[in-house]
């Protein structure tokens, strides 16, 4: 490339499939603006029909959790097995569930 | 249908091809030179659509000189002199500027005049409007963004901008030139008559440009001769880099 993308924002992209009702997060790129970047995760990501409905999102607009948290967000969820359904015997009279 | 006006459809298909690939092949210059990634790649899929355009033109043009051409004869055997494209499509891609305001010349011409190739009587014609509509209403959509983006952008933006308006606006005149090929087409529903789509086309440049802060050219000067194989110089070498490969091995497959 000629000149730098640094004067670009950064973008995160979902896209919605054809068979799908979420969208999925399905890359990143680099625009000067919404609808720029729309264009272009159009040209980008949706070239052999992929989907039916896209998302932009400023890079810069979302929240991550820190990995550092994992200790204190994670662990703890660990040791309670009774969170999960399996957890649970069904009793007989139950077939399918 | 007449001898004369099957040559008249042969003609006006070619030609229609001409600038199709002309164009898509000045746009792919642009590959690996965009100015950022994504950019690149967007304007390389608009070169693809251009490209595509040709081979339906050409793939048509072949059926109806049936002497045994095919669509690569018609794009690579043929000399600057038998290509009769628009004079504005062959100009070389220039800065990015100068570019995007070719396309926006091509893109709105396009938008004004596929709805009425696809009322051909001509089926195949028709057809390849309808497919095209699609392309152009996201082509004219960039490049409108680009000249507005362009013009309000920086003091250089806008004044590449500008400077491209100036050096191109004689080469759109021709775009509306009608001569007894196309007049007998037009006449008998198959062609468009592009001499009617001026003031359109104009109401519509004017106003992108005009948004973009930039200033619509006078009409001092006008070039023409693309539709009867009188060229600018870039053509010739734009062919010859286009075509050297099927040139220098004919037949071959791979």
């Amino acid at each position: 490339m000629t000149t730098s993308t640094e004067k670009l924002e950064l973008f995160e992209v979902f896209v919605r499939s054809k068979r799908g009702l979420d969208h999925k997060h399905i890359g990143s790129l680099h625009a000067e603006d919404h609808e720029q970047a729309l264009e272009y995760a159009r040209d980008c990501y949706t070239r052999r029909s992929e989907g039916v409905s896209i998302w932009v999102v400023k890079s810069n607009d979302i929240c991550a959790s820190q990995e550092d948290d994992a200790d204190c967000f994670y662990d703890p969820s660990d040791d309670k097995p009774y969170r999960h359904a399996t957890y649970y015997v069904l009793p007989d009279p139950v077939n399918n569930m | 249908m007449s001898d004369q006006m099957k040559n008249a459809l042969l003609e006006y298909t070619t030609r229609l091809g001409d600038d199709a690939v002309v164009l898509g092949h000045r746009i792919s210059e642009w590959v690996s030179y965009g100015p950022f990634l994504e950019e690149d790649i967007a304007y390389g899929n608009v070169a693809l659509d251009y490209i595509g355009r040709a081979r339906m033109f050409y793939a048509y043009a072949a059926e109806l000189a049936d002497d045994g051409r095919d669509e690569d004869d018609f794009a690579y055997m043929r000399n600057d002199r038998e290509y009769h494209n628009l004079l504005l499509l062959e100009l070389p891609k220039g800065d990015f500027a100068y570019s995007q305001v070719r396309q926006l010349f091509a893109d709105a011409y396009y938008t004004l005049m596929l709805p009425h190739l696809l009322h051909s009587k001509d089926e195949r014609l028709s057809a390849i409007a309808a497919k095209a509509i699609k392309e152009t209403k996201y082509h004219l959509r960039r490049s409108r963004d680009w000249v507005l983006r362009l013009g309000e952008g920086t003091d250089e933006s806008h004044r590449r901008a500008q400077k491209a308006l100036d050096q191109l606006w004689g080469y759109t005149h021709e775009m509306f030139d009608m001569d007894d090929t196309e007049q007998l087409l037009a006449d008998a529903g198959i062609g468009v008559d592009v001499s009617k789509l001026r003031d359109e086309w104009l109401a519509m440049v004017t106003e992108i440009v005009t948004n973009a802060t930039l200033t619509v050219p006078e009409d001092s000067w006008a070039v023409r001769g693309g539709r009867i194989g009188y060229h600018t110089e870039n053509l010739g070498h734009m062919l010859t880099e286009m075509q050297i490969v099927h040139r220098s091995h004919p037949g071959c497959k791979w």
